[in-house]
């Protein structure tokens, strides 16, 4: 296998080149998508030249429409790809997002479908403030008919949007802006899908089980290492499947070591993880040696701007590898 | 109003519009009669549009065109090919319900067959989807025209200005209708909008925008079929403001005696499109009084056997509850 060193951004965007070459039904769209400037991060840079302004291109500042336009594309066998420039900018689309996409093949017994994809950077510690930082996966979380993914690593970003590209059901595809081009690491060049609906044992361990997603995965990698010195080993979980969760193999994670701890970077209460938290209480209580622990973001709005301010919202390494340490300990 | 042969349309074809005008009145009756003897449980209905929406329906070709319709469009969903039976089967909740298979509220209509795309309730979400499936026609070099639709109050949505935003933007083949029939169920257009005509938004996105009375048939298709030509010529979209009437409550659940005057519900029979068009059928020679009523006793005949039959079709089952949630 043909390996390429790759960061997550790359990674991303080699996917979707991918597809656009392999299915010209693939069209990509949204603010600063199309032109030459391929998006505020970068991600389509290239691709309006290389497939043509048709298939690549800009539109308006209006995300309704853009969550509208995927759909309609969609119903007429397109495989669109919309992008919203920030995950903070999906709340004007919710509307198209959870009474159209979500329901249209529901609503209509299969007859009509939606298969989109939306593209959202999120996540914090990039000096966004309150509208730049944001995991908003929660608000379209539990939404049945629509998945919810997000890659944790360059090699799952590219399979992981080549799934969901290919993928019949609406797709959210939640990139973490942090991660853009902070990994790197070697890629397959072959073609290759990450499934949309399984979770990632990333690591094995006895001790202790982390289960998360997006940056603070990585943190919890890291914190595993430092951790492995100590004698503590850590089975680590990442999500990637946010909604609907792989409840299968997050469970057998609770029940090998019966101790849990689940991380997010949103605020604490009503996340993603209150439910893992709720899955595992019915499913693995009786296999837990301690109390599932979450660690997440105080309960203000959204993350602020002021470095102090960034720096008390974020869960960092430290701050995990406390909370994996404590647990181990329990 | 324009003489029926201004449309330039046969007189065979004229005839047929009636039939379906008088058909979408007499089915949405049925609708009512279903509902108020609790065999289904809401209506709403399009009464007072029929005229205009026939006219409008019928400047477009469904064999290609598609239709992303709202709440009221019976009678347009009629000539786009659905039957009183499919209508039936909607309203009644029925496992073949082409529309929904018995999942949406009755009135949602929509048929993959016929080209004509499922709508949700939170009104005005179709406008967007027609833009995608409008700009499906340019990236396939297609020449389908896309028709969609709301009301004058539902046409306040952001999404509706996004929309025509977008399709003035790209010149998408599409056609926006909005039928202005002057309530939002109890809210008048003096609370819902401040320009003199909705459809001066038209120009605001930067294409024509044309009121026109949806009780004149030939206006209304003459109007549309300039605008569907132009759409499918490449001259992009039109937004068409059809002046119409609400000749009945919003809905099964309302009742319009409460906030609309006494003069104008004893108005209302003037400004009925299907009486004014009869009379038009008469005056200018193509049905006499009693080919009108043998039209109106084949329609009646023909709804009962529709009822019949829709009535004998199987329910949904509960453990279909999961069924479509995702693709397999």
């Amino acid at each position: 296998m043909t390996m390429a060193m790759m960061t997550y951004l790359e990674a991303i965007k080699k996917g979707i080149e991918e597809e656009m070459a392999r299915d010209e039904r693939v069209v990509i769209f949204g603010e600063d998508v199309g032109g030459v400037k391929g998006g505020v991060f970068g991600v389509t840079k290239g691709l309006a030249e290389k497939f043509g302004e048709e298939r690549c291109f800009n539109t308006p500042l209006t995300e309704g429409q853009i969550g509208g336009l995927a759909v309609g594309l969609g119903l007429v066998g397109y495989r669109p790809i919309g992008e919203f420039q920030f995950a903070d900018y999906i709340l004007p689309a919710v509307n198209q997002l959870i009474s159209e996409a979500s329901r249209m093949r529901y609503r209509t017994k299969g007859d009509w479908t939606a298969p989109v994809v939306y593209r959202a950077p999120y996540g914090g510690g990039v000096r966004g403030g309150l509208y730049h930082s944001q995991s908003t996966e929660k608000v379209l979380f539990g939404q049945p008919g629509l998945r919810i993914v997000t890659p944790s690593s360059p090699h799952d970003a590219k399979g992981l949007i080549k799934a969901a590209i290919r993928c019949d059901d609406p797709v959210l595809f939640y990139e973490h802006k942090r991660l853009y081009r902070l990994l790197k690491e070697d890629v397959p060049e072959e073609d290759y899908t990450v499934p949309l609906d399984k979770a990632n044992v990333v690591r094995e361990g006895e001790d202790l089980t982390v289960i998360a997603y997006g940056m603070v995965l990585n943190h919890a990698l890291k914190a595993a290492e430092t951790l492995s010195e100590e004698g503590i080993e850590a089975e680590i979980v990442d999500v990637r499947s946010l909604y609907p969760l792989d409840k299968e193999t997050l469970v057998k994670a609770a029940k090998k070591t019966g101790k849990v701890l689940l991380v997010t970077e949103d605020n604490l209460e009503g996340s993603i993880m209150s439910e893992i938290s709720a899955v595992i209480a019915e499913e693995a209580l009786f296999d837990l040696d301690a109390p599932i622990r979450r660690l997440a973001g105080p309960d203000s709005p959204s993350m602020p701007y002021a470095i102090a301010l960034e720096r008390a919202f974020l869960v960092d390494e430290d701050k995990v590898r406390t909370a994996m340490r404590e647990l181990a300990e329990f | 109003m324009k003489k029926l042969e201004a449309s330039g349309l046969t007189t065979e074809e004229i005839i047929q519009a009636y039939r379906t005008i008088l058909l979408g009145r007499r089915l949405d009756e049925r609708l009512w009669q279903l509902t108020r003897i609790g065999k289904t449980s809401f209506n709403i209905s399009g009464q007072g549009h029929e005229v205009g929406q026939v006219a409008m329906a019928m400047a477009f070709q469904p064999e290609k065109d598609y239709f992303l319709p709202y709440y009221r469009d019976m009678s347009a969903c009629l000539v786009w090919g659905m039957t009183p039976k499919d209508i039936l089967l909607g309203s009644l909740g029925k496992e073949d319900d082409p529309s929904s298979h018995g999942r949406q509220m009755p009135n949602h209509y929509g048929s993959k067959e016929h080209n004509i795309v499922s709508h949700s309730s939170t009104v005005s979400t179709q406008f967007p989807l027609a833009t995608g499936v409008a700009y499906g026609a340019q990236l396939k070099k297609a020449d389908y025209v896309t028709l969609t639709a709301t009301g004058e109050g539902a046409a306040n949505q952001g999404e509706v200005q996004e929309a025509m935003n977008f399709a003035g933007v790209k010149k998408l083949p599409m056609v926006f209708v909005i039928e202005n029939n002057g309530y939002a169920i109890s809210v008048g257009v003096d609370e819902q909008y401040a320009n003199e005509k909705m459809s001066d938004r038209g120009p605001a996105y930067g294409f024509p925008g044309i009121q026109v009375n949806g009780n004149d048939f030939a206006e209304t298709y003459l109007a549309f079929k300039k605008a569907a030509d132009n759409a499918r010529s490449g001259k992009g979209p039109t937004l068409i403001e059809l002046m119409v009437t609400r000749l009945t409550s919003h809905s099964a659940d309302d009742d319009h005696s409460i906030y609309r005057t006494k003069e104008d519900l004893a108005g209302l029979r003037e400004k009925d499109g299907l009486t004014l068009f009869e009379k038009q059928l008469i005056e200018e020679g193509y049905l006499s009084q009693e080919e009108l009523k043998a039209i109106d006793s084949d329609l009646r005949k023909e709804i009962d056997q529709a009822t019949e039959a829709a009535e004998r079709m199987p329910d949904p089952t509960a453990d279909s509850i999961l069924d479509q949630v995702y693709a397999d």
